[in-house]
């Protein structure tokens, strides 16, 4: 394997690892000691990859970002109604808070939570874009197909996205009586009647 | 500026369904009689010229370069009893080259409203051919625009009298000229770059693409590099461009841009949408300060 390979991959695993910690312990209480000594590396060569802690946290949103809007992306090239994309777009989520909790949970508990971290690199939309472009395409072929009804972008994504944020945060908080998946079907139509035309 | 026999190219104005506004605007030309006078002009609607509109319908003109306004149906539009269609038969056989000047020759424009089946711009309906490409493509130039700027026509007259090859595109309009999006040359392009709208009409700042309907970013043409009445153009002022040199002109609703849950319905031209709504959400991040602010503060 050439070298270039290697720091790419060892590049991924500390942000999978930062990631699983972050998520978990948050965000202040996790230390650049705590994500190399859980990778077996030293602490200089962690530096040698992310220069700071909030650079290493600002790559993670942007890496979980691309994760799933890549899941996303599939379902946009799929030629299937706009209802049945809300349908996987809700089941992709909800399966990732089942599977990988800690990339939702990221979002949620670390990033939304912790904005002076984001300030300075991640202003708005900078680095959750490969998502957001992915649910903008979803919406922009939705209303053009005639299933969706038009309007501003962030009274129909507010709905879409903090509906589901909020689900899963309520997972999380562990007040869900029932799984996570249990929700999907009841949550996609409810989606969908609010948003079709 | 002479052909081999050493006299004046001959040129003939011929107007089928037309609202006149390209002879308009070509006397707007500010070297208009300088550059006619490289040519000999046998006809044309309102200029004094060497043959008379009888002498026009009788097929009597010789001519070398013919130019062509306005739409085209094949039977009910007459000259001096004489139908048009058999005029520009006869003249576009004989001429060396054909320009249709202006949208409605080119294309359909205006004019194919009022019978879409019917009317047709000379060898394009819309996008597609016509029968008689075949027969005049190699000698065709496009000119579309509503209406075309008296530049765009010099050029092409200019560079066919000085023996030069104007180099075309697929629809036939010179590279030079439509090989530019209106959007290039904009002052207010800062403002495209940065997602910054327009608060209204008139204003020098904000672009016009996200709320005003302006088609600059997917409209072919010159608008902004070779300047109306050498001063200015319709989005410097506030105007949104209304993409009046592309075959599908006119839309409707030119005053509004239309979009799905806040996305421009009409990407700028060869833009992949992923790229431009990633690019999008980056800058709207962003909040410049120069660019809240007015350009001039008349009050001061």
């Amino acid at each position: 394997m050439k070298m270039k390979e290697k720091k790419a991959l060892k590049r991924e695993s500390i942000i999978q690892t930062a990631l699983q910690l972050f998520s978990a312990n948050g965000f202040h209480k996790t230390t650049i000691p705590d994500i190399a000594a859980k990778l077996h590396m030293s602490v200089g060569n962690l530096y040698n990859y992310f220069s700071s802690k909030d650079i290493l946290a600002q790559e993670i949103i942007k890496y979980t970002s691309e994760v799933l809007g890549e899941k996303i992306r599939v379902v946009n090239t799929m030629d299937i109604s706009a209802k049945e994309k809300i349908y996987k777009i809700v089941e992709i989520y909800f399966r990732m808070a089942k599977d990988k909790p800690e990339m939702i949970e990221y979002f949620l508990r670390v990033y939304l939570s912790n904005r002076e971290v984001f300030n300075d690199g991640c202003e708005g939309m900078v680095c959750v874009s490969g998502f957001i472009t992915e649910i903008m395409i979803f919406f922009d072929d939705a209303v053009a197909s005639g299933e969706l009804r038009n309007q501003d972008f962030f009274s129909a994504f507010g709905l879409f996205m903090g509906y589901l944020g909020g689900m899963v945060f309520l997972k999380g908080e562990g007040v869900l009586p029932k799984g996570i998946e249990y929700y999907i079907d009841d949550i996609s139509r409810n989606i969908y009647n609010a948003l079709k035309n | 500026m002479k052909d081999t026999v050493g006299r004046k190219l001959r040129l003939l104005w011929l107007q089928s369904i037309t609202c006149n506004g390209n002879t308009h605007s070509f006397l707007n030309h500010p070297e208009l009689f300088s550059l006619l006078s490289h040519f000999d002009l046998v006809h044309h609607p309102v200029l004094e010229s060497g043959y008379s509109m009888e002498e026009l319908t009788d097929k009597k003109i010789p001519c070398d370069i013919l130019i062509l306004e306005g739409s085209f149906i094949e039977e009910g539009f007459t000259k001096n009893g004489v139908e048009v269609s058999s005029l520009v038969a006869h003249y576009a056989q004989r001429a060396e080259y054909i320009v249709s000047a202006g949208t409605c020759a080119t294309f359909g424009g205006i004019f194919k409203q009022k019978d879409p089946e019917k009317i047709s711009g000379f060898c394009f309906d819309g996008e597609e051919r016509t029968e008689r490409y075949e027969h005049y493509a190699q000698k065709l130039i496009s000119l579309p625009g509503c209406p075309i700027h008296p530049r765009w026509l010099s050029y092409v007259l200019l560079m066919i009298a000085s023996g030069k090859k104007v180099a075309l595109d697929s629809l036939h309009r010179p590279v030079e000229l439509y090989g530019y999006t209106v959007h290039s040359g904009c002052t207010r392009n800062e403002y495209f770059e940065w997602k910054i709208d327009a608060k209204q009409f008139g204003l020098k700042e904000g672009c016009l693409f996200y709320e005003q309907g302006c088609q600059g970013p997917y409209t072919r043409g010159s608008c902004n590099k070779i300047l109306w009445n050498d001063i200015t153009s319709k989005t410097r002022v506030g105007t949104p461009c209304f993409g009046c040199t592309e075959p599908e002109f006119p839309k409707v609703g030119l005053f509004s841009t239309r979009t799905n849950m806040g996305i421009p319905a009409t990407m700028p031209l060869g833009i992949p949408r992923r790229a431009y709504l990633t690019l999008t959400g980056v800058v709207k991040s962003f909040k410049i300060k120069r660019f809240s602010e007015r350009l001039l503060e008349y009050d001061k």
